[in-house]
């Protein structure tokens, strides 16, 4: 059977993949960015996972106003990098992995989680930065991604609630895969920012802490959280932190299981207009 | 009865909800079609010809063309969208979240190296009175 071996949990400031694309990770004001990052890689050599689930938001690239699904699962055997502006990322393409993706939707569907199905997507930073922070610069991705996009752009974005509870439904779509894969579960986004109006540029450095210290130790009720506090205290943007409640959920503590151990935790003022926040949780 | 939209006290904060959604459609419809090199190049080459085939509000047009951030979003214009703008005149993100704050780029840059906007004074619109 397959199960979820940890989930990892971190921003997707475009940004950063700037910087790396443009061969700036080694300037002052990246340096200590990316050195949060170094157990990361180090740690995904070992670890191997053979599926990646990457929960992510997408920044007005894939979907317009055209359409705005809240919860939409990929189930395509690749994905391009998108452009967004100013030409794709030169990152490696996304390879899918359909088989897995199909089963969750049947899953988590019938477990009354209405998604969409996207069969064909281009994937934007909030996808391909945790890659490239994560798994370094690579020729190719290590291993099979299905992505997971959530709509944290238009309000009313979805509860925390809902994104823990969703987490709860993905991990028994998961567990019930006929196949012994070593799965992890991204979820990304965030710290606190702001990058519209006259309040742009926010930070709650206390706050973000005490997320990351509640995520850890009493996930159901963080998940609890109104959006307001998020927008509040964290900024209009602070509201993808949602996306980190679905990994979470995803863990073996919430159904019962024993606590996750932190084996990795970072927390860097700015990136950009951001805090970045990096945690990695491992299943016991 | 009214819905509720509890995040209308925010100072300096607009949340692009379903209504603000529904005003922006065309706005950020038009930002969005900057994606592509030849509607960039077609834009640049005469915005007020280019925004002329959307069904677009005079007031909004205005804005986009003044580059007026803070009025494209009181128009019901989002930021991800907006920022495809910035994209095209080669702005970055730090330089467009910038210009909403009325402070100068180097000294929004600077505050963002120093820690960011405190949220003490921030949280209501009250507090800023």
């Amino acid at each position: 059977m397959a199960r979820i071996t940890a989930s990892v949990y971190t921003s997707h400031v475009p940004a950063i993949g700037a910087a790396l694309d443009l061969g700036k990770s080694q300037e002052a004001y990246w340096e200590p960015v990316f050195k949060g990052y170094e157990f990361a890689k180090q740690w995904e050599k070992e670890q191997k996972p053979d599926v990646v689930f990457l929960v992510f938001n997408d920044h007005a690239t894939a979907f317009s106003l055209e359409m705005i699904p809240t919860f939409a699962i990929g189930t395509a055997a690749e994905y391009a990098p998108a452009d967004e502006g100013w030409g794709p990322r030169p990152v490696p393409k996304v390879i899918g992995h359909p088989k897995l993706a199909a089963h969750i939707a049947q899953s988590v569907i019938q477990d009354d989680f209405d998604l969409t199905i996207v069969n064909k997507m281009d994937v934007d930073h909030g996808l391909t930065v945790p890659l490239s922070l994560v798994f370094g610069q690579v020729d190719a991705w290590p291993c099979p991604i299905i992505p997971f996009a959530v709509n944290v752009v238009q309000y009313p974005v979805p509860s925390g609630r809902r994104c823990f509870m969703l987490g709860k439904a993905i991990r028994k779509a998961i567990e019930t895969f006929d196949e012994p894969l070593n799965v992890q579960i991204w979820g990304t986004g965030g710290m606190s920012h702001q990058l519209q109006g006259p309040r742009a540029g926010l930070i709650n450095r206390e706050w973000d802490n005490a997320f990351l210290d509640r995520l850890i130790n009493d996930p159901d009720a963080l998940s609890r959280l109104p959006h307001i506090d998020y927008v509040r205290e964290a900024g209009s943007e602070g509201i993808e932190l949602v996306m980190w409640l679905i990994a979470r959920g995803a863990m073996n503590d919430t159904d019962g299981g024993k606590k996750p151990t932190v084996r990795h935790r970072f927390y860097h003022v700015p990136a950009s207009n951001t805090a970045v926040g990096h945690l990695i949780l491992e299943n016991n | 009865m009214s819905l509720d939209k509890p995040y209308m006290d925010v100072p300096g904060t607009t949340i692009f909800d379903a209504d603000k959604s529904r005003e922006g459609y065309h706005l950020n419809q038009f930002c969005m079609s900057l994606m592509k090199a030849e509607n960039r190049a077609r834009f640049k080459a005469n915005e007020r010809a280019y925004l002329d085939e959307w069904p677009m509000s005079e007031e909004q047009k205005q804005a986009v063309l003044n580059r007026d951030l803070n009025r494209c979003i009181e128009l019901g214009g989002n930021i991800y969208f907006l920022a495809k703008i910035g994209a095209t005149d080669g702005k970055s993100f730090q330089q467009m979240a910038g210009s909403m704050t009325g402070m100068t780029e180097e000294a929004y840059r600077e505050m963002m190296v120093k820690g960011g906007r405190p949220v003490e004074g921030n949280r209501y619109t009250e507090e800023k009175k």
